[in-house]
């Protein structure tokens, strides 16, 4: 896949359809993998990479990269595309000046697992039916992929590209048993208490680092409300848990209806609190009362939180635990 | 030296607590590392680091540092201080223990920080030699020795028992005080398990990582470096990096409205962030670019340049390993080094 990248990237530089190219810059090791914007052949030839490790979410940089001059290249995943569908549907990104090229994706592999499995000093990551095999300066292990895969892939809602102006390999369908909302029911069927609990014991680890918010494709605001001196809320470390907790749900709230699901918040948590869940909730929210929704499928869909019908669901309609 | 049977491993931290508290690496609820006071069946971690490096104790996220309260035209000041007990840390790793003296040096020096010295004078450093040294570490490039931990006690694990040798007086005191659970101790086993700690050490990826390119009298050469710009092109400007890290040091001090009076806190902050050093006039770095590279430059030039040539990191690796992006200071050392 990575050669079939390089060599459209370096076709589209060489012919001028583009003049840029988004995609993973190669790192110390085969899983620090950055994103970075390539200029010249050289550049795609010398760093450009494509790999197991290659998670983070392109489709933001497009907000700033799409307006400067020239058109850009980008590689997206099936997740992605919702992101940059999403983000088109918000005029975020403009569109005419991007050449989306799609590529497949069988999740992705997280380091930190193998980590936690003794695998260390990777030198190289391959996939074969559902086994990776994994070359390491010790030797080659083998590990089944579900063992070591991100968490967001175990539970991937869509291996479909949803926008595109190219692909490489298979357009990919809709995963229709994904399992992600299973935790947010076990979170519903605990008591206000129990629930209460979980968030301060995953939210108290929060640092105000506010990466989640700084990666997150639906947070494209000019200036965030946390970064408004004035707000009256803080978006360093704040003076008392409440306003840690309020940070995270303010942001669900923000997001609700836009969030694709895409996870990057949770992937980069230094933490490991599992922000994407408080998203979750939401997206499965908006589907019991609105009907079924997938933000950034459709950039035309109206979304169910933007319009407003006769029928719409009644605030004491909803339900919810009484605290 | 001396010598602990890791038998008696919970009696020894049992001790300890039982006279200070104590506070050692636990794993959490995901499974991560974290600092956790010692009770009863608390298990310490495996694990070769802490997420959050070992500067919360003397430099912790969020303080209060006084409060104020409002009645008519008068104002009444209260100090909110309160008295700092005694405590031992427990498994610090040579990198954090490094940290400390460039803590002290921003934060000891005139005028001295009383919240911060307060804490340096009550606390006791128990420092972990590493045996298992990760791919993410680069101590050694800094003149660190993961196998020779500073510390106010160096810990040594070899078959079945822990080595402890006291550095300081403090270290002196924490092993007298449960001396009876101490046996005489093993310099050879040491020098042996150095020796092993010390061939990884060597042969890790980042082993011959140089500080060639930065340092002492570098601002004029490195401030206007070309590669800045691709550098920190993909910076996500979140203060992962700041948070995580042993060494940054820089602290925003903020006043909070409780509706009938005012907490003032200090708390971390941030050179990612975009109101970091924001004054009367707006702020003086207003492109991430600028940002990143006060970060870079602050711990590869600005710093060595004024404390004799020792520079701020210390090759924790945990910028390394939380980037969202990936983009670090190994690979900013390299570029502006010429190696990449």
């Amino acid at each position: 896949m990575q050669k079939m990248m390089e060599k459209r990237a370096l076709e589209l530089l060489g012919d001028g359809t583009v003049n840029r190219v988004l995609g993973w810059s190669a790192g110390d090791f085969i899983y620090d993998v950055t994103p970075a914007v390539f200029k010249t052949a050289e550049e795609v030839q010398d760093k450009f990479l494509y790999n197991d490790f290659c998670g983070a979410n392109l489709s933001k940089y497009l907000v700033k990269e799409s307006r400067k001059e020239g058109k850009i290249l980008v590689f997206l995943k099936p997740c992605d595309t919702y992101s940059f569908n999403q983000l088109i549907a918000e005029h975020r990104i403009i569109r005419e000046n991007i050449y989306a090229i799609g590529v497949e994706c069988f999740g992705k592999a997280d380091e930190e697992k193998l980590r936690a499995k003794g695998i260390t000093g990777i030198t190289g990551i391959e996939m074969k039916d559902g086994t990776y095999t994994v070359h390491t300066v010790y030797g080659d292990e083998t590990v089944k992929a579900y063992e070591v895969m991100a968490d967001r892939c175990l539970s991937c809602k869509s291996k479909k590209h949803v926008a595109y102006d190219e692909l490489l390999g298979s357009e990919g369908e809709v995963v229709e048993d994904c399992n992600r909302f299973d935790m947010v029911e076990k979170l519903e069927a605990m008591t206000p208490d129990e629930r209460y609990e979980f968030w301060r014991g995953e939210l108290s680890r929060c640092i105000r680092c506010n990466a989640c918010r700084n990666i997150c494709p639906a947070c494209t605001c000019e200036q965030c409300v946390f970064d408004n001196p004035n707000s009256g809320v803080s978006q360093k470390a704040a003076v008392n848990s409440f306003e840690e907790n309020m940070f995270h749900i303010i942001r669900a709230f923000h997001v609700a209806g836009r969030c694709t699901d895409c996870g990057e918040c949770s992937r980069v948590c230094p933490q490991h609190i599992p922000l994407h869940l408080l998203n979750r909730k939401f997206i499965k929210d908006v589907n019991t009362f609105y009907g079924e929704y997938q933000a950034g499928e459709n950039p035309e869909a109206k979304p169910p939180l933007g319009k407003y019908e006769k029928n719409d669901i009644e605030p004491g309609e909803a339900g919810g635990a009484k605290a | 030296m001396k010598k602990l049977s890791l038998a008696k491993l919970n009696d020894f931290f049992a001790a300890v607590a039982a006279k200070e508290t104590l506070y050692l690496p636990v794993n959490n609820n995901v499974g991560k590392a974290e600092y956790k006071k010692w009770e009863s069946g608390v298990e310490m971690s495996s694990a070769l680091n802490t997420v959050r490096s070992a500067k919360d104790f003397f430099f912790p996220q969020t303080e209060n540092l006084m409060e104020f309260k409002m009645t008519g035209k008068s104002v009444e000041v209260f100090d909110t201080r309160e008295e700092c007990e005694d405590f031992v840390i427990f498994g610090v790793r040579a990198c954090d223990a490094a940290s400390f003296a460039i803590l002290d040096s921003v934060y000891l020096v005139d005028p001295v920080d009383s919240y911060y010295k307060s804490r340096r004078e009550h606390g006791t450093v128990v420092t972990m030699a590493c045996s298992k040294p990760a791919e993410t570490c680069f101590c050694g490039t800094f003149g660190i020795d993961a196998a020779n931990p500073a510390g106010d006690v160096t810990v040594w694990e070899v078959e079945g028992a822990y080595m402890l040798r006291a550095n300081t007086e403090k270290g002196e005191a924490l092993l007298a005080s449960v001396a009876d659970l101490l046996e005489d101790g093993c310099e050879k086993c040491v020098e042996e398990a150095q020796a092993k700690t010390r061939a990884i050490l060597a042969k890790l990826p980042l082993a011959g990582l140089t500080t060639e390119g930065v340092g002492v009298g570098k601002t004029k050469e490195l401030f206007d470096h070309p590669a800045w710009a691709s550098l920190s092109e993909s910076c996500l400007g979140c203060g992962t990096c700041t948070f995580v890290c042993p060494t940054c040091q820089c602290y925003d001090v903020r006043d909070f409205d409780t509706g009938n009076g005012i907490k003032r806190f200090r708390c971390w902050d941030s050179c990612m962030y975009s109101d970091f050093t924001k004054m009367a006039h707006g702020n003086s770095r207003n492109s991430q670019l600028e940002r990143f590279r006060q970060r870079f430059m602050h711990k590869l030039v600005y710093y060595p340049d004024r404390n004799d040539g020792t520079f701020g990191c210390v090759g924790c690796g945990r910028c390394l390993a939380r980037c969202p992006i990936s983009m670090n200071i190994v690979k900013v050392m390299k570029t502006l080094g010429g190696k990449n």
